[in-house]
Parts: structure tokens; sequence; C-alpha cells
């Protein structure tokens, strides 16, 4: 059990009470079932996503191989979106996952290795925020998060989908998927999020107390 | 989605027998990549899908993302591919060898050979039994797997919101034009409704001493029996089978470590 | 600690109790001190603000942590502290949809006895005996989302009714529901407490459906404790209103509560004769989905100057009547037809060859200026990020020039109050201003004919008697653009005494 009370205030300054770390990242009810909501909601899009990529990358694939990983964007997005909402350890890995999982068990090309994907994806963005002690969680961070899965789901591809690329695929692939998960998840995680919060709908998180402090 | 009723024997596993079962084919034989194995667990899943009891409509609709997906992977991987052995074809970036078509076919065969169990295996598993399952068996913490259920059955939940949702923009004047634009925001708009109602929910939940601390018992059991033993063996012997006569034959590829 | 015998009336006491909600500044409720002896029946009314529902979920326990807000005083439940008296106290809350747990009815009555440690054969007899007290009578397997509304509130009476608790906690339970839908529920409440002796706790503002169940009336003060308390004649008087009732029974009036004896105030009758027919309908069959007929051969008229009220039963099809009138929906068989006046210069959309008078064929920027269409749930018509916005989204839409857009915004602004609210987001204003918006938004382009679809649903007194004279002054003419017809789709009689509207019902 952690003994320290102090209160860690949040870089934004928002008033989080004296209350013991173990409390604030506990997951309480409504965490789960939000994060649960957000993985959904991302697992449709990143179904919609399966079938709307097939296009653009097959027209930029033929330029330089690996490009095609600017794409890879959306799948990222619901780690960072969860770990930006919900703001407790595991949220980030586990709204990635729970997408991934139903987007595998509805049905796509890649079967059960999407999970893998989304593990591992997960994985990325929550290092990220681990690496700020889950106590800062503004655009900079958002968009460093979203680089992580990026840059996680570029090594996963390159070891389960090309094996026997060669460097300049590797370089040009991990590359873009880092960039793209930076732009897309990262940047859009967190405009989505600040969106969310101004029609109060996440008035019971941290994230939505941030932004309104209504008489 | 909601489950369908097989009337075959495996309609009545229990579900986390099924998802071990699917797991147990698709895990061994993602670790190589060669028509061969993908071949004989085809083969030898037959007997498996017509349990199921599905009928030929319902096993259709519900396969049909894959039949567009993998001759799609395929022809993906025929262009893309490594090339080894004679090219056929080169342009720009493209290049059709014998070792691309191979790694093809391969492909083919082995989405086929993942994916059709697990989308009939999972057709007829109900998220509430599911849930059961994997707490009571499992042993995963109930709060979670409660609570994920929950959540997702809010956004299912939200159809007819939709459709006031669309109806509401055409009566505002903005339906004429932009139609990503709209559906964006609709998107968005029923994204809110569901954290909305998932926030409710949560608070329902609570109100009916969820997550109060003390044991937790379950109104309905979830066992494993002899059927679903015999289950995941037999998803095991597929996948042993497949990969056995691959390595006999030769043809055995490790997608790691090339 | 878990009780798997039958628990006892619980009583409950509050010393000073106060809540904050970590994102306000002011406190939600404050200096509340009462005590409530086990097996009482209370009513707990108070104007919006007052924090009759943060006490309901205080009750209950299920306020949050140091997190979500902070507490002074105390409250107890049954002698033992509120936050963890978990089981001892149930809640009902008001939306029929966000209630519902799991997928099946029997799944979703025996959570609340899951959650308590209730050994598995005694929970299938009290899921069972749940059942049996609020009149329920589906089978266990039955998908919990074909359900209807007042079905629902009833469900998730009997998951709190099956954990047996001391006190049974009811947050506005028939507010979403139509009057078919509050009978039973109340008729529910009113056998399970027979049956059990509870404690009942009930917030509601349709206050003359629960007096009869009732023995005790609490008021709350909107600035923090309690302004009333005593039985119902010595709060609200005995139901004559006028001059005999109580001081505090006018106040609560005045804040939106139904009182019984005291009607809210109604519009004059309309000034003008009723006009020409803007829509009319032939032998009009609706169906919300193609295929499904739910109502039909229907011939109606929307007339200039009028309110038609559209009547039926829940699920007679009167909303998908509205709709299709309004263009929304194609009409199944039959068709509608708009006058020549209203028809004039609207373009088709594209690809379409329909007649020109029939609205389904319409553009929606046509559609637009010519019926205005309020949505039963404000939600779903939000469009903007403030307030300004959303009013200026139909005038943007016709490409009017920015002078004009801010000049019809602020007039309405004025005209429905929302002045203040400007800059807000739409989304986090209450259910009266959400209300008001969307009215105010469909207003903006100025259509001739207006349809509304349950305008007074879930509203208290204050709110409803603000619409309805919103709608007589559109009846009657608010600008030089003469009289509108307005079709309003409702289920309260009230509403069509006093706009004087001509009844159409609507049967399968």
């Amino acid at each position: 059990m952690h003994a320290s009370t102090s209160a860690r205030e949040t870089s934004q300054g928002s008033s989080d009470r004296r209350v013991p770390l173990s409390e604030r990242w506990r997951w309480r009810v409504v965490d789960i079932v939000v994060a649960s909501v957000i993985a959904v909601a991302c697992a449709a899009v990143f179904l919609l996503w399966n079938v709307g990529y097939e296009g653009p990358s097959a027209l930029l694939k033929p330029l330089l191989p690996g490009i095609q990983g600017l794409f890879a964007g959306p799948w990222l997005i619901a780690g960072v979106l969860g770990g930006l909402i919900i703001r407790k350890p595991g949220a980030a890995l586990y709204t990635e996952t729970v997408a991934s999982v139903i987007s595998a068990l509805v049905g796509n090309q890649w079967g059960p290795l999407t999970i893998a994907s989304g593990l591992v994806q997960g994985l990325g963005a929550e290092l990220v925020f681990l690496l700020f002690l889950y106590g800062v969680w503004r655009l900079p961070v958002a968009i460093l998060a979203g680089a992580g899965a990026g840059l996680a789901c570029g090594i996963n591809d390159r070891i389960l989908w090309y094996p026997g690329a060669d460097t300049l695929f590797t370089t040009v692939y991990i590359t873009s998927t880092t960039v793209s998960g930076a732009l897309i998840a990262g940047l859009g995680a967190w405009l989505i999020a600040r969106g969310l919060a101004a029609t109060g709908a996440l008035n019971r998180f941290a994230a939505g107390r941030e932004v309104s402090r209504r008489v | 989605m909601s489950p369908e009723i097989g009337r075959g024997p495996l309609a009545r596993r229990n579900p986390v027998a099924k998802l071990g079962a699917a797991l147990l084919i698709a895990l061994p034989l993602v670790a190589t990549i060669d028509p061969v194995s993908a071949f004989v667990a085809l083969v030898l899943e037959i007997p498996l899908l017509v349990a199921a009891g599905l009928s030929a409509r319902q096993f259709w609709l519900r396969t049909l993302p894959l039949w567009i997906a993998a001759p799609a992977s395929a022809v993906t991987i025929a262009l893309y591919g490594a090339p080894s052995g004679e090219v056929y074809v080169e342009w720009l970036f493209v290049r059709v060898s014998e070792g691309s078509l191979l790694l093809a076919l391969a492909t083919l065969l082995r989405v086929l050979a993942i994916g059709l169990p697990a989308v009939v295996l999972f057709v007829t598993v109900d998220p509430t039994d599911l849930a059961d399952g994997l707490a009571q068996i499992v042993r995963l913490p109930a709060r979670f797997v409660l609570g994920a259920l929950a959540g997702m059955r809010t956004l299912g939940l939200l159809a007819d919101d939709w459709r006031a949702l669309s109806l509401a923009r055409r009566a505002r004047g903005v339906a004429d034009s932009g139609r990503l634009r709209r559906a964006a925001g609709m998107a968005f708009a029923l994204f809110v409704l569901a954290i909305r109602r998932g926030s409710a929910l949560a608070t329902a939940m609570e109100a009916r001493a969820f997550g109060a601390p003390g044991a937790r018992t379950w109104a309905r059991p979830s066992r494993l029996t002899t059927g679903d033993a015999l289950l995941l063996v037999a998803g095991a012997a597929i996948s042993t089978t497949a990969l056995a006569v691959a390595i006999a034959v030769g043809a055995f590829t490790p997608v790691l470590g090339r | 600690m878990p009780a798997s015998t039958a628990t006892p009336p619980a009583a409950v006491e509050a010393r000073g109790w106060g809540w904050r909600y970590a994102t306000r500044q002011a406190w939600a409720v404050r200096q509340v001190s009462l005590r409530i002896e086990p097996g009482q029946r209370v009513l707990l009314l108070g104007a919006s603000g007052s924090g009759k529902s943060t006490l309901l979920q205080g009750i209950a326990g299920v306020l949050g942590g140091a997190d979500e807000g902070e507490q002074e005083g105390s409250l107890h439940v049954a002698g033992l502290a509120a936050s963890a008296a978990r089981g001892h106290a149930g809640l009902v809350l008001q939306d029929p949809d966000s209630q519902t747990i799991l997928a099946r009815v029997g799944d979703d009555v025996a959570f609340g006895c899951e959650n308590l440690g209730v050994p598995r054969e005694e929970i299938w007899s009290r899921v069972g005996e749940a059942l049996d007290a609020v009149g329920l009578d589906v089978p266990l397997d039955r998908p919990t989302s074909a359900l209807s509304g007042g079905q629902k509130q009833r469900l998730a009476l009997a998951g709190v009714l099956a954990m047996r608790p001391g006190v049974v906690l009811l947050d506005e339970p028939t507010a979403n529901l139509d009057p078919a839908g509050v009978a039973e529920v109340r008729d529910a409440v009113g056998r399970a407490m027979d049956a059990t002796g509870a404690t009942l706790i009930v917030i509601e503002h349709r206050v003359e459906v629960w007096l009869p169940l009732v023995d005790r009336v609490i008021v709350l003060a909107p600035g923090g404790g309690v302004l009333a308390d005593g039985t119902p004649r010595e709060v609200l008087g005995a139901g004559s209103g006028g001059d005999a009732a109580p001081a505090v029974a006018h106040d609560l009036a005045a804040a939106g509560v139904w009182v019984p004896g005291i009607p809210p105030r109604v519009p004059p009758p309309p000034v003008h004769a009723t006009g020409e027919a803007l829509l009319t309908a032939h032998d009009l069959t609706v169906a919300r989905i193609p295929g499904a007929v739910v109502a039909g051969p229907l011939d109606v008229e929307v007339r200039a100057g009028e309110v038609l009220g559209i009547v039926g039963a829940n699920g007679a099809g009167k909303s998908t009547l509205g709709l299709t009138l309004a263009g929304l929906l194609p009409p199944a068989g039959g068709r509608v037809a708009a006058s020549a006046s209203l028809a004039a210069d609207a373009s088709p959309r594209r690809r379409r060859g329909q007649a020109d008078d029939d609205p389904f064929g319409w553009s929606s920027r046509s559609l637009l200026t010519r019926i205005g269409t309020v949505f039963q749930d404000p939600e779903h018509q939000l469009l903007a990020r403030t307030v300004r916005d959303e009013l200026a989204v139909g005038p943007r839409a016709l490409g009017l020039a920015e002078e004009e857009v801010s000049a019809r915004v602020d007039d309405l602004l004025d005209r429905l109050r929302l002045a203040r609210l400007a800059e807000a987001n739409p989304y986090t204003l209450s259910g009266g201003e959400k209300r008001r918006l969307t009215v105010a938004a469909t207003l903006a382009a100025r259509p001739r004919v207006m349809v509304l679809d349950e305008p007074t649903y879930g509203q208290d007194a204050t709110t409803w008697a603000e619409l309805v004279a919103i709608i007589a002054g559109l009846r009657d003419g608010v600008d030089e653009r003469g009289p509108l017809a307005v079709a309003a789709i409702t289920h309260d009689e009230g509403v069509l005494a006093a706009l004087h509207a001509r009844r159409f019902e609507v049967t399968r």
C-alpha cells in the first residue's frame, strides 16, 4: 500500500484533494464502464478503417514501400483516448486491448493477431503515460503517447506481418507509423477528449473537471 | 451483434471453451506461413463448422467479411510480398514472383483457417454467458468483466438514437451536402450520449451494491463439462495435426526470425 | 455486511449534512437535518437546484469518494454511515434506458442479489417474488431492450426489491413515462411497499400521483436546510388550492412543482380564426421501418392559426405520423400534400422525381424554411458548440448575410430568455433550457409549420407553462408572417386543453 498521502497536483493545477495515490489510481465502476464505451466506439472506428484504409494505402504503397504506415493512426486512437479520459494506470492498455478484441471478434483479415497488436499498441501509449507518472495530461504528452503507440505498432507489424522486409522498408514504415500515431492518435484523441469535456459528459472525470468550474 | 441460435452440439458449449478452442486453433497456426498447414487445418475444421449447426444463410452472412478479406490480403501479398524464385512481373515496387505467389496462397488459406472457426464459434456466444464464464472459470475480476459488459451493451442500444440524429439533421437544413462531416458530427453526438448513459448506468450499478466489499455470488453457474473439454482438445488437435503435417512435408516456414 | 434474510425497514438520519460536487462552487445540499422513521413514506419536494437528487444519492451511498466532492455533517442509514451501507438502500433513477444492466430480465433482477453475496438457491426465488411484487409478468429470458418504458422502470424496481433493502429511494421514476406507464409504476410501488413495509422516499414533481401513497412531505430549500416538514395536508393544503393552501404550497407551485389545486398559468384562447390548411394528408399510412405500417389510412389537415393535437396510445404511431407530416419519413401509402403557398419555390432533393407538394421530396434547405420539427429528446438536435452558434445553424445553412444571422439570433435569445446562456455549450443546459433552445433553433429559419413531438415531456410546472405560452404565441403569430400551423404530438391532455387544440386521435 502506498504510504504517501500528499496530494499530487496535476500540472494544470486542478484541485485534486488530499487523496492518497492508491485511492486515486483505483478504478471506479464508472471508469470501467466508460472505458468500455470508449473501447466499443473505437472498435467501430477500427472496423470502418479496416475497410477504408485499403484504398489510400494501395495508392501510396507503390510510391514508397513502408509509407502505408502513415495510415496506421486510426487504429491507435483507443489507447490514447482511454488514457486521457480515464487517467488511471492501465487505462490506455485496457481500452486499446478491448477495442482490438472486439475488432477481432467481429472478424477481420488479421484474426486473433489483432489482439496482440492491440496489447502492444496499448502498451506503447501506456508506457508514455507511466513515464509522466499518470500526472500530466496535456497536449504534448498526448502526442508523445500517440507516438509511443505508433512506434510499438510499427515494430510489432514489422515482426509479425512483414518478416524479411529490407532496411528501407523497415525505417520508412516505423517512422511513418510513429508520425501517424503522434498526429492522428495523439492530437486527434486530445481534441476528441476536449470536445467531450466541453459537453459536460465527463463531469465524473478529472478530464471534465478541468474544463468546467461553474458556479 | 446478437447471438444466433445454432442448433448443433457446439451451440451449448461453454463460451470460455469456445474462446479457448478458437485460440488453440489460431495461435499455433500463426507460427507458420505455409499453404500446407493452413490447408490441412481447413479440412480438419469442416466437421467443427458443421457441428455449429448454423443455417447456410447465417453461415455465409457472418463469414462474408472473411471471404472478402482473404483474397484481398492475398492479392496484396502477391504484389508486394518478399520476392523469391522466378520473378514474373516487375513494375515500380510491385514484384510478383514465385515466392510471393506461394505466400499469397498461404495467406489466403491461413486467413480462412483461422477466421472461419473463430466466427462460427463466436456467433453462438451470448455476451452475458461469456462474462459469467470469464469471471467464474478464468477468474478475471468481476468488476471489470461485468463493468465492461454493461459498457459494451450501451453503445449497441443506440440504433434508435442514430436514426433520430439523422432525421434531426434533415430537419435542421444541413442534410443536403457534406455527408462525411455530418456522419462525423452524428458519431460525436452518439459518443456523448453513450458516455452519458454509461455514466448513469455506472451509478445504477453502484446503487445495486456493485463493487461493494464482500464476496460476490453468481446466479448463473458457469462450469466446464466434458463436452467443453472435448471441444478444447479438438481445437488443439486441429492445429497440432496441421503443424505436424507441415513439418513432415517440409513446408513449415516460421514467421518470426525471417 | 450482506443480509441473506429480509432487511427490516431502516431509519434515515441526517445531521447538518451537505455535499458539494467537485465541478461546482456552490454546495448542492447544505445543512439538512432530518430523521425518517422506519416504514415511513416520504415525498421529497423542492425547487430544482435544491439538492433533492443529491440527498437521495447520498442516502444510497453512490455519490463517490473524495475526488468527486466533499461532504459535511453526517448521514446514516440503519445506523451505518450511508456511504458504507450498500445494500440497505436501493435507488431507482429517472431514465429507464440507463438502468437496464443486463440483457435478460431475470439476470437484471438477480444482479443486486449477486452483488450482496446472496446464495444462489435463494437468488432465483427472490427474483420471482420481486417480479410478482411489481406485477411484471414476463418470462425470465425476455430481452430487456424489448420492454416498454414503464416495464423497464418496474424492472429496475424489481431489481431493487430483490435486494430486500430497508429503504427504497425513487428519483423521479415516472418523469419519462406516458400516463399509462406512470400509473403502472405507481401501483407497483404501492403494492411493493405494502408487501415489504420498507421505508420509502420519493422525488417527483407530479405530486398528485404520489399523494395517496405517502404520509409525510419534506421540502428542501434552495439555499440549504429544510423548508417544510409535515403531513401532506399541513404542507400542501387539502388540495383545494387558492387561498386555503399554505404559503409553502404557493412557493412550491411557483418553483415548478405540480401542487394539486394550484394549476399553472395557461395562455388565453386563440385570437385569429383558423387559416388555410398548409399540410393535408390523404389516405396516409405511416411506417417507421419500411413495410411495418403502424397507423392509417388517415386524413388530416394542419391549419394555420390552430394547434393540431395528435394523440393516441403508446405505440399507436403518433410520432411516426408527425414525422411523416413533417417530411422526414416517407409515407407508406397515400400522400402528404403541402398547400400551394407552402410548396412554392421548394427545391427537390437530388435524384428524386417526387411531386413538388410532397415535403419528403424537398431538399433539406427547403424543408428548413417551411416545416420546423422539434424532437422529443433535445439532445438529438444539438449541432453546435455554443448556444449562439446553435441558433445560427439554420440561418447560416440558408446562406444569409452575417448581420441578418446575428439579428435573428439576438432576437430569439431575448424572446426565449436564453441570452445569459449564449456562450454556453448546449449540452450543459438544464432540461427546460435545452427544450427552449431547440424550439428557438427551429424558429430561427422562420418556418410556417411547426411539428412538436412531446414538447412538455418530463417537465416541471414552470417549464410547462413557459413552453405552452411559447406555442400559443406561435399559434397566434409572433411577427409579420402571421399565425403558424402547429402540430403537437402529446399524451398530455393538459397541453391540449391549454392550447385549445383540435384533437386528432391515431388508433391502431
